[in-house]
């Protein structure tokens, strides 16, 4: 995916200063924050903050969240992608334009609007609740939704980003000798899109492990049940540093290992 | 939904930006702080917003004052103007915990009326504050439902009901210290759904009627003006929130602060947080 240029021809081609300074610039950006918690850290308390009971269950939560979120966003977020990709049809940019609105739209708006809609009093969650007894709000599918909503348009794009770019010939060829439409999707559309999936799924679950606003606006905060890592960095940020960067650096160590692990191995799409 | 106290608890607090009150007073801030992120346009900024105004620095009080006092101040603010028409009072509302590490950083506020006493007592003991703090009014707990109690909740002891779904206040801020202290006093065990990171937050779930009860300040049920219903916590399991008021050590205007906390304590200021249903010491 990525072109790789030789040694050499990197040599003569030298980037200008101007650029290298402002990239720096840019990298800084990144780094400064990182370098602030650093300093910050409690490095003698880490292991007893690590293991505390906050610590444990936020890690749970956060988790079991992320990882849902992920796996819902798969589920519904190929099919749509791929009707969006592949599928004509009047009102597709405004499809298009909801599917992103959770990018820009501010998380706690995100979550105050699911609250109105899926709450115990919502515009769904009250029939919801008559009919099923189900309550998403201050429960563990609470924080799964809420992850859902702020993640899921990274793999939507991420997939339609690659089915576009797809030649579809090769679904042609497949589909002329003999292939079912199932078997063509599974066996061609599917390995090839594979790194955009993979990038998809990747930032997906980054997204839905940080996320904060959502979650404590429809999800509540309470330790073991709710309380995510995020939420526990704030409400720790009040009481106890040390443990809010203890948390802080959990969350940079996992997010960051990951995505260079990903980078490393499929990531080649973005 | 009031947005969950964004930078309310980080280092951003810390920042001398205020909604209020910068005009005077945006170079020493600046000085002070060597806020150099603030640059040169927003100084340039401040300097075109304010500069028409002519006023003196020694005009103008600065009064750091906690969230629950939001309406009561305001009223108090119009009232002491039209006693005191040379001095204006600039209100600057936060969090308790929030105003104090902005005066501990050196915040040059004038005066600082902070939602209890271990907020004040950390001022006191960093040598902020000029002579002595006052307690000026107390707030107390009750039981807020949403509009019609779906709940059936009569009291304490329904917070202890699985069924119900119950929010208190997370217990670093200090309505949900009050909140335990409470249940402890009634010897209720509660069964916790929520631990919201402040008292509006957990007001505007029991107003949409997410949550069957929580336990927030009498003035918060009263300043929703029917939106929540009250049910009424008994003396003997009830605390007293103190809040407190001092004029600082490094106050600009130590003489226009002296004025303002002199009127706070005065039969007028006391009635105006009367009105506001908060109870006088």
């Amino acid at each position: 995916m990525t072109k790789r240029t030789d040694s050499s021809e990197r040599r003569k081609r030298r980037p200008p200063l101007v650029l290298v300074v402002l990239a720096a610039l840019g990298l800084s950006v990144f780094v400064m924050p990182l370098l602030g918690l650093l300093a910050r850290t409690p490095w003698r308390d880490l292991p007893t903050l690590l293991t505390s009971d906050v610590v444990v269950d936020a890690l749970r939560v956060s988790l079991i969240a992320s990882l849902g979120a992920t796996a819902i966003s798969a589920v519904l977020g190929v099919p749509l992608a791929w009707i969006l990709a592949r599928v004509e049809f009047r009102g597709r940019a405004i499809v298009r334009g909801l599917v992103v609105l959770p990018l820009v739209l501010p998380p706690v708006v995100g979550g105050a609007a699911l609250l109105f809609a899926l709450g115990r009093r919502g515009l769904i969650g009250e029939p919801l609740n008559q009919a099923t007894g189900l309550v998403f709000p201050f429960s563990i599918w609470g924080v799964i939704i809420a992850a859902t909503f702020v993640a899921m348009p990274f793999l939507v794009i991420s997939v339609e980003g690659g089915l576009r770019n797809l030649d579809s010939r090769y679904e042609g060829a497949a589909a002329t000798l003999g292939a079912g439409r199932w078997t063509v999707l599974r066996r061609v559309t599917l390995p090839m899109i594979g790194p955009s999936l993979a990038a998809g799924l990747a930032l997906t679950w980054a997204r839905a492990l940080g996320e904060f606003g959502a979650t404590i606006t429809f999800a509540g905060n309470l330790q073991g049940r709710t309380q995510t890592l995020p939420l526990a960095v704030f409400v720790a940020l009040e009481s106890d540093r040390g443990a809010a960067v203890a948390l802080s650096l959990i969350m940079v160590v996992i997010s960051l290992t990951v995505l260079i692990a990903l980078r490393q191995r499929w990531w080649g799409a973005l | 939904m009031s947005p969950p106290g964004v930078g309310e608890s980080d280092e951003g607090v810390r920042a001398p930006l205020r909604s209020n009150g910068v005009c005077d007073r945006e170079g020493s801030t600046v000085r002070r702080h060597q806020a150099i992120t603030v640059g040169v346009a927003t100084a340039a900024l401040l300097l075109s917003a304010c500069g028409g105004t002519g006023q003196s620095t020694s005009d103008e009080v600065l009064v750091s004052a906690a969230s629950s006092l939001t309406e009561a101040f305001a009223e108090m603010e119009i009232a002491f103007e039209s006693a005191n028409p040379e001095i204006d009072v600039v209100l600057n509302i936060g969090g308790s915990s929030a105003l104090r590490e902005q005066i501990l950083a050196g915040a040059p506020a004038d005066v600082f009326a902070s939602a209890n006493i271990s907020n004040m007592g950390l001022v006191v003991d960093a040598g902020d504050v000029e002579g002595e703090s006052a307690i000026f009014a107390r707030n107390r707990l009750e039981i807020a439902v949403p509009v019609g109690n779906p709940g059936g909740v009569t009291g304490l002891a329904d917070f202890a009901r699985d069924e119900l779904l119950i929010g208190l206040c997370a217990e670093s801020v200090p309505c949900g210290d009050y909140g335990q202290r409470v249940l402890q006093n009634a010897g209720v065990v509660p069964a916790v759904d929520t631990e919201e990171p402040n008292v509006r937050a957990l007001l505007t779930k029991i107003e949409v009627g997410e949550l069957d009860a929580g336990i927030v300040y009498e003035t918060d049920v009263a300043s929703t003006d029917g939106e929540v219903t009250g049910v009424e916590i008994p003396d003997g399991d009830n605390v007293h929130a103190d809040y407190s008021i001092a004029v600082l050590t490094e106050a600009p205007n130590v003489d226009g602060a002296a004025v303002f906390l002199a009127f706070v304590l005065s039969e007028e200021g006391r009635a105006i947080l009367a009105n506001h249903g908060f109870v006088l010491p």
